[in-house]
């Protein structure tokens, strides 16, 4: 899985359960102040994260992922050690 | 040797007649954010209520269970003598001792009936109406009087605005009894369970201390965990999600309501969503809104509905019904 992957990926999520346009998930955007994303949400996206990339993102990892970058980098990390 | 039963144990158990009552005290939003630093548009947006009902301070879980007990049993037709058991769902009692339904039945004229309290917190209704259909079928009671009565603003700390804009006080109930031979049960197979690895979750921590909840973690668990337990409800009673008239899960959160009912797969018409008005009333939830549900003609008699119950505990429990 490529960055690019999993940001278009990202994007999707966000668009279908934020109503966030997806080209708008870009890598430096933050959920909460840019992108109008809650909390309740940020689990959501968590959960459907693990769907699609088969990567976990328990609650006390995702208080500290801020930006979209942050969640691309997390999958990532997770994903090849999981490989 | 006697018989092991009081009544001749039944073929399947139904709900008669439903009742539910909400103190008069309407709470909204704006008289929230005079108290707590909030907003109305950020209640509506995180819980989706818009007002809730708070319980005078004189006014306790037994009164509530008594008006909407009395609403349930006049709704049926039977007498106060015909009821054998009282049971009331409840996390909120004033105190342990002595038990609510004991009290309750006594003031609704219901002579010496069996009469417990069942706490298994939002999930209480579902398990209490499991029990009694239980009961019915097996013949150790003819009727019973099912009830969820929550004084959840007694536990809640008002300048908590984690828990005060969510949490909010009411009862519902339901009258079960058995059907004729030949029938199809009306209260299908409980598929029920519990997640103690997370009950620390949810809790009051001592009789000084105020409710908390880690609303993440909870989110989590009850979006993730719970549209499972709903489908085998549904596979267990023979009835495909398609043909549900009302999926009606406690109303914890409106957020967590939609994202069970989508992952379900209900459309969105046919889910409750009584806590607009109502709040988070824990046990009381799912009969306050079928109550009212039924009351505004929303539910067509004789049609199946998903009861879906979970919280603290973290106990979960639900059932198809057949709408009375």
């Amino acid at each position: 899985m490529t960055e690019q992957e999993i940001l278009a990926g990202l994007g999707e999520i966000v668009e279908e359960i934020a109503g966030v346009p997806a080209d708008e998930v870009t890598p430096n955007k933050s959920f909460v102040d840019d992108l109008d994303i809650d909390s309740l949400s940020m689990v959501e996206i968590a959960v459907a994260a693990q769907d699609k990339f088969g990567v976990e993102i328990p609650d006390d990892q995702l208080k500290d992922l801020t930006t979209v970058q942050d969640v691309v980098n997390y999958v990532a990390k997770n994903a090849q050690n999981s490989e | 040797m006697t018989p092991l039963h009081s009544f001749p144990p039944a073929p399947g158990a139904r709900i008669i007649s439903l009742g539910g009552y909400q103190p008069g005290n309407v709470v909204t939003n704006d008289d929230l954010a005079a108290q707590v630093d909030t907003s109305d548009e950020w209640i509506r947006s995180r819980v989706g209520i818009i007002s809730r009902r708070f319980a005078g301070p004189d006014e306790s879980v037994a009164d509530m269970a008594v008006v909407a007990g009395g609403k349930a049993l006049a709704g049926s037709g039977l007498a106060p003598a015909d009821i054998d058991l009282v049971i009331v769902a409840s996390c909120s009692a004033e105190a342990p001792i002595p038990n609510a339904s004991a009290i309750v039945a006594h003031r609704l004229g219901i002579g010496a009936p069996g009469a417990y309290d069942l706490n298994a917190a939002c999930a209480g209704f579902c398990y209490a109406l499991a029990n009694a259909a239980d009961a019915v079928r097996a013949g150790t009671a003819r009727h019973v009087l099912v009830i969820g009565s929550e004084k959840m603003t007694a536990w809640i700390d008002p300048h908590d605005r984690s828990t005060c804009i969510i949490f909010a006080d009411g009862a519902g109930a339901a009258v079960v009894g058995p059907v004729a031979d030949g029938e199809p049960a009306g209260i299908g197979p409980v598929v029920w369970g519990s997640a103690g690895d997370l009950a620390a979750k949810i809790g009051i921590p001592d009789r000084h201390s105020y409710m908390y909840q880690e609303g993440q973690a909870v989110f989590r668990w009850a979006t993730t965990a719970m549209h499972p337990i709903a489908i085998q409800a549904c596979e267990r009673a023979g009835v495909a999600v398609s043909d549900l008239s009302a999926f009606v899960p406690h109303q914890a959160n409106l957020r967590i309501v939609e994202a069970i009912a989508r992952r379900l797969g209900v459309p969105r018409e046919r889910v409750a969503d009584d806590i607009v008005h109502a709040g988070n009333t824990s046990s009381a939830s799912i009969p306050l809104a079928l109550a009212r549900m039924t009351e505004r003609g929303d539910l067509k008699s004789g049609s199946p509905a998903l009861l879906l119950g979970f919280g603290a505990g973290m106990c979960y429990a639900a059932q198809v019904i057949t709408v009375p």
